[in-house]
C-alpha cells in the first residue's frame, strides 16, 4: 500500500470521545503514524508477519496501521478503558480481527507476557502533564518485551538523554527522522490553534 | 481474547506470584470467527507457542476438538496442521469470562474481549 492511501486510511480512525488530560491523550496524526508504520514496513521490514505491540495504543491508530501492512499479530496495550472502547470500535469499523487489546498499565505490561514480541511501536505520552519521567517508563519497558526493535517518537529536546538512556539499556538506537507535530487544540487550557512541536521518531534496535 | 494472546499472558504483575502462567480460564461467552489464513506467521509463532497451555485453554473454552494433540517435526510444511493451529490460536476468542491467576486465585475479568 502506499504511504498516500495508508494515510488518507488512517484519517478515518475516530480520535478519543474525552480526551484525558492527566493521561496526556492525544491521537497520533494520521500523517505522522502513517510515516510511521509505512517507513517501519518498507525500509526495516518490521511489519509483515511480525508480532507487534503497541504500547499505550489509545484509540487505535498505529495497530491499524500495523494490520493494514500486513503484521502478524498485534496486541494493543493501554490503561485506559474508554479508549479501549474507541479503539475496538475503529477495529471493527474496519473490519480488523487480528487485533487483541488488554487493558493494563505501563508497569503491568512489563511483567504481562512470558514471551518478547518482535516489534513494539509506540507514541506515549511526553510527560508533560505531571508525568515526568514517563516516556522513559515506556521506553523502558518496551525495549523488555521487543527482541527485534521498538519504534517511539520523543521530543527532539530530550534526544541527548533518550539515547543515552537507551545505550545503558542495551538498545542501539538510531533516529530515523525529526517530525513536527502539530498538535490542535484538545483541551480547554490551550489557547493557541495548534502548536508545532519537534519530535524525532527512533528506531531501537534490540537484538 | 484470543487464545494466542492468552498464551502469552501470565499474572507476575501481582506481588509474591513466582510464575503466574498459565492463567486459567472461565468462560462465559465464546465466539468463532474468521481471520485470514497467513500461513507464514502460523509457522513463525508456533515455536512460541506453550502447545499443553494451548490445548488446556481450548478445552476450558470448549474446543478441544479442534485442536491437534501435539506439533508435528515438519509443520511448516503441512498445511492442514497450520491450518488448525490458525483456527485455535486466532479464531476463537474469549469474549466475557475470568482469567485466573494459578497461584493466587485472583479473577482478571474479561469483558467485551478485553481482559483487565
Amino acid at each position: 500500500m502506499k504511504l498516500k492511501e495508508l494515510e488518507s486510511h488512517l484519517q478515518e480512525v475516530e480520535g478519543f470521545e474525552e480526551p484525558k488530560i492527566l493521561l496526556e491523550q492525544y491521537p497520533t496524526r494520521p500523517h505522522i503514524a502513517a510515516c510511521m508504520i509505512h517507513t517501519i514496513a518498507s525500509s526495516f521490514d518490521d511489519i509483515e508477519n511480525r508480532s507487534i505491540l503497541d504500547l499505550g495504543c489509545g484509540c487505535g491508530m498505529l495497530s491499524i496501521g500495523c494490520v493494514m501492512l500486513g503484521a502478524g499479530s498485534v496486541v494493543g496495550v493501554d490503561i485506559d478503558p474508554d479508549a479501549l472502547d474507541t479503539c475496538q470500535q475503529n477495529l471493527e469499523d474496519f473490519e480488523m480481527d487480528n487485533v487483541d487489546l488488554i487493558n493494563a498499565s505501563v508497569e503491568e505490561a512489563g511483567l504481562l507476557f512470558r514471551n518478547k514480541f518482535d516489534v513494539v511501536v509506540m507514541n506515549p505520552p511526553f510527560g508533560t502533564k505531571h508525568n515526568k519521567g514517563l516516556d522513559m517508563k515506556f521506553l523502558e519497558t518496551a525495549l523488555k518485551l521487543a527482541s527485534r526493535s521498538v519504534y517511539s517518537l520523543h521530543k527532539t529536546s530530550t534526544r541527548d538523554h533518550v539515547l543515552k538512556k537507551a545505550q545503558s539499556w542495551g538498545a542501539k538506537p538510531q533516529v530515523v527522522a525529526e517530525l513536527r507535530y502539530d498538535l490542535p487544540a484538545t483541551y480547554k487550557h490551550h489557547t493557541k490553534a495548534s502548536v508545532d512541536i519537534n519530535v524525532d521518531f527512533i528506531r531501537f534496535a534490540v537484538s | 481474547m484470543k487464545l494466542l494472546t492468552h498464551n502469552m499472558l501470565t499474572s507476575k504483575a501481582i506481588k509474591q506470584v513466582n510464575t503466574g502462567y498459565p492463567l486459567l480460564i472461565e468462560a462465559r461467552d465464546v465466539k468463532v470467527s474468521e481471520v485470514e489464513f497467513n500461513p507464514e506467521f502460523i509457522a513463525k509463532i508456533i515455536p512460541k507457542v506453550d502447545w499443553d497451555c494451548l490445548r488446556r485453554a481450548a478445552e476450558q473454552l470448549g474446543h478441544l476438538d479442534k485442536i491437534p494433540a501435539s506439533v508435528p517435526d515438519t509443520y511448516e510444511n503441512q498445511q492442514e496442521f497450520l491450518k488448525q493451529a490458525h483456527h485455535v490460536l486466532l479464531e476463537i476468542e474469549l469474549i466475557n469470562g475470568d482469567l485466573v491467576c494459578p497461584e493466587s486465585n485472583r479473577k482478571f475479568p474479561v469483558t467485551d474481549g478485553i481482559p483487565n
